[in-house]
């Protein structure tokens, strides 16, 4: 029980070793972690589009001086899975001259996407579907490709507030993701390192928001006004405009489709707070300030998959809030906020931070950053492949396994 | 510049421009309004407005029944300012025959008809916001109008279509509380006025979106009829409420609220400022109204419209409206012709959309602060 609280690396490894013993062939051992792992990532994806949703809803009505839900269940709790039922039970309406591989490939598109790009954020030690030496990039990468599934929708569907809504869509993700990218990168130069687990393991001396001088609070302000632009939510929501473009890029999806793009965008939040959340925040990485060990263990007390969801749901708290508050910004206006103002600030943060990191002067330097990269335990029937020396196939590098850990 | 050039002629788009029916089914038009806008990317070219989806035949309706009758169907002109246009249709009749209005009425009329101002700049308060993106002052809007939509309840059992004040003065006498609840409201509100700033006025996003955007010259707005706080958002000081003084409003110390801004931002403040002139004018109105006394001139049973062409103009939430009464002598008006602010204000939107984005089309609409059955009457 403490295992699964605390050490959740070596509750895994404890329920490896069982399964080994039980069955006995390693790769069956292998097939049920990683059909465990999807059921999992599948479970907390549409938990978190229920919870998500219905936290929206609350968060806005208090904002909004009313009560919100309050009919099904306590509190309304059970009113997402109330309009889930009703979404499935909508009629599937499909316009005329809709492009039809394309109209119904972009939801999918979109959803799997964010979906993906669950299995790589740790979630408490050990708990990372995915372990991969440049975790960061890929979810960097496939969290773009949402941005297809909204080109699509919007061409396909007919419509030309659609197509105006997709348009602006493709225009502001792709320029904002050069932000986001760029104060993720700040980060990742104290680090050393662009696996989510190495980034976490990093920071047991102290998140790098403040352990970075200036630059990791720049860093992560940049990155969340930029996440918030990649979501599409306001006061960056011109995709969908609502007041100007109708519903832009799903104005003409009903039903489960359009229920993938809105569960699409709740995962995103939760993704980009996530990523956040790592990078910034420690991950699951309890507050710790080095060398204070009596404040540390009283800060261990709490365990590290709570760290990790609270600091995540403080953040989605926080876009939900922007969306409450702000009005949406103009196309262009927001297209010269980025190019003209954001993307400077995050070039200059990242030369600074560059500067800091090859100086050391940063808190508790002396420490390394980045631990010494361990190996994760291999495979009794994994060939043996070279970790990163040079000479070697790059992708013999990329270590892909269900729940992989470190060797505690 | 020729103000009254005509807007773009509908042509052929070229490869780059497209058409859009913006409504009549669009969150932003706010009613069933039709715009058919030319555009080249987010750009706007010309836009064309195409009325004609709630006309509803009043003015000839108006033909059809008596004076007093009409008076009803004036509350369904521009339904946030019933009040208002029943107080022009009244006076209209009022002029025609000759009717004194006891000094009570006229006070209540100056209240309910500044507490109707009060609530229309509310609403279009929070609509504003929710044009821009910003969902939450919509709601604030709509709390703060639930109270004057109270004290409406109260008085005339109705919280949309009045049907109040009629020729000769009140339906009937206001009820009991009228004057504390009244007091009670300008206490709350005038300190939400500064939390409406606080909310959407300091907000840089708002600044931004609307600061220089939609530029209604004043010799365009005057060329267009343009009037109520939309002309006063650009500079020219014209109210009917002191330009063309009626009631007992030369009675109260205010103030109109001008700004020489010329765009949607100096338009959004004239209507924060009139909410706070308003308040004012109802303070002073509840010190200065007769405790008690008649609220209504005796009618004769059937009320004749001497033969004649009689004018009433009144200060509407959106500007001024007009009621031209022909009579011949029956009980029935010969002929009603309404001018509507928002017809005349919505007739100079083609001329300062051109150039600017689609989300700019939505902005300047709503600092215009259409009514749709106001137009299409």
């Amino acid at each position: 029980m403490r295992d699964f609280l605390y050490h959740t690396d070596r509750f895994v490894l404890d329920l490896t070793q069982r399964l080994t013993d039980a069955i006995g062939i390693p790769w069956v051992v292998e097939l049920i972690k990683m059909a465990a792992a999807a059921v999992l990532l599948v479970g907390l994806a549409s938990v978190l589009g229920m919870v998500l949703i219905w936290i929206e809803r609350k968060v806005a009505a208090h904002m909004q001086q009313r009560l919100g839900p309050m009919r099904v269940g306590p509190h309304g709790l059970l009113q997402t899975v109330a309009d889930t039922l009703k979404l499935l039970a909508k009629e599937d309406i499909t316009p005329k001259n809709a492009d039809i591989i394309i109209y119904y490939l972009a939801p999918l598109i979109t959803f799997a996407a964010s979906f993906v790009c669950l299995s790589f954020l740790p979630y408490a030690p050990g708990m990372q579907a995915v372990r991969f030496n440049v975790g960061l990039l890929f979810v960097l990468g496939i969290s773009s490709l949402g941005v297809l599934g909204i080109l699509a929708a919007g061409w396909s569907s007919n419509n030309k507030w659609s197509m105006l809504g997709a348009m602006r869509g493709g225009a502001q993700i792709i320029s904002y993701e050069l932000s986001a990218a760029l104060a993720l990168l700040t980060a990742v130069i104290f680090t050393g390192s662009l696996d989510f687990h190495d980034i976490v393991e990093s920071q047991r001396e102290g998140w790098w928001i403040w352990r970075a001088p200036v630059v990791g609070l720049l860093g992560f302000v940049i990155y969340t006004i930029a996440s918030t632009a990649e979501c599409n939510r306001t006061p960056f929501d011109i995709v969908e405009g609502e007041s100007e473009l109708a519903a832009g890029f799903h104005t003409e999806y009903s039903a489960m489709k359009f229920a993938m793009f809105f569960l699409a965008e709740f995962v995103n939040i939760f993704i980009v707070s996530g990523v956040s959340a790592t990078i910034f925040l420690g991950g699951w990485m309890p507050f710790h300030i080095g060398g204070m060990d009596g404040l540390n263990h009283v800060f261990d007390l709490i365990p590290p998959w709570v760290w990790f969801f609270g600091k995540v749901m403080a953040l989605v708290f926080v876009v939900m809030w922007f969306r409450w508050t702000f009005p949406r910004l103009r196309v262009d206006q927001l297209m010269h906020f980025e190019w003209k103002f954001l993307m400077p600030v995050s070039f200059a943060t990242v030369a600074v931070a560059a500067v800091l990191a090859t100086g050391g002067w940063y808190f508790f330097s002396a420490t390394p950053a980045a631990p010494v990269p361990q190996v994760a335990p291999k495979h009794e029937n994994a060939k043996p492949t070279a970790s990163g020396a040079h000479g070697e196939r790059t992708w013999g590098t990329f270590r892909v396994q269900a729940v992989s850990f470190p060797n505690v | 510049m020729n103000v009254l050039a005509p807007t773009t002629p509908v042509a052929t788009p070229t490869i780059d421009e497209y058409f859009v029916n913006m409504g009549p089914q669009h969150p932003s038009t706010h009613g069933v309004l039709r715009l058919v806008t030319r555009l080249a990317g987010e750009t706007v070219l010309g836009m064309s407005p195409h009325l004609g989806y709630v006309h509803r035949g009043i003015e000839k309706m108006g033909e059809a029944q008596t004076a007093v009758q009409f008076t009803h169907l004036t509350s369904r002109l521009d339904y946030l300012s019933a009040h208002m246009n029943n107080w022009g249709w009244a006076m209209a009749v009022e002029q025609a025959c000759n009717i004194a209005v006891p000094e009570r009425a006229e006070y209540v009329r100056v209240i309910l008809s500044e507490l109707t101002r009060i609530s229309s700049h509310q609403l279009w308060w929070g609509v504003f916001g929710m044009d821009l993106g910003a969902f939450t002052p919509f709601l604030y809007g709509f709390r703060d109008r639930e109270k004057v939509n109270d004290i409406f309840e109260k008085t005339c059992g109705q919280r949309l279509t009045m049907n109040y004040i009629i020729p000769g003065g009140l339906m009937e006498d206001v009820e009991e509380n009228f004057v504390k609840d009244t007091r009670e409201f300008c206490e709350y509100f005038k300190p939400l006025i500064e939390e409406y700033e606080r909310l959407l006025s300091g907000n840089i996003i708002i600044q931004e979106r609307t600061k220089g955007v939609g530029i209604l010259p004043p010799d365009l707005a005057k060329a267009y009829g343009v009037t109520g706080p939309t002309l006063r958002g650009s500079g020219v000081d014209y109210d009917v409420r002191k330009n063309h003084q009626y009631g007992v409003y030369d009675r109260f110390e205010w103030k109109t609220a001008v700004s020489d801004g010329c765009d949607s931002w100096a338009r959004y403040k004239v209507r924060l400022e009139e909410m706070r002139q308003s308040l004012k004018i109802i303070e002073q109105a509840l010190v200065g109204m007769p405790k008690e006394g008649p609220v209504r001139t005796k009618l004769p049973a059937v009320l004749r419209i001497p033969p004649g062409r009689y004018l009433s103009r009144c200060e509407a939430a959106r500007g001024e409206i007009a009621f031209y009464l022909v009579g011949d002598g029956t009980p029935k008006p010969y002929r009603v012709k309404i001018r509507s602010a928002g017809f005349s204000n919505l007739s100079a939107l083609p001329h300062i959309v051109k150039g600017w984005r689609v989300a700019d089309i939505v902005t300047i609409m709503s600092t215009f602060d259409l009514v749709i059955p106001d137009i299409d009457r």
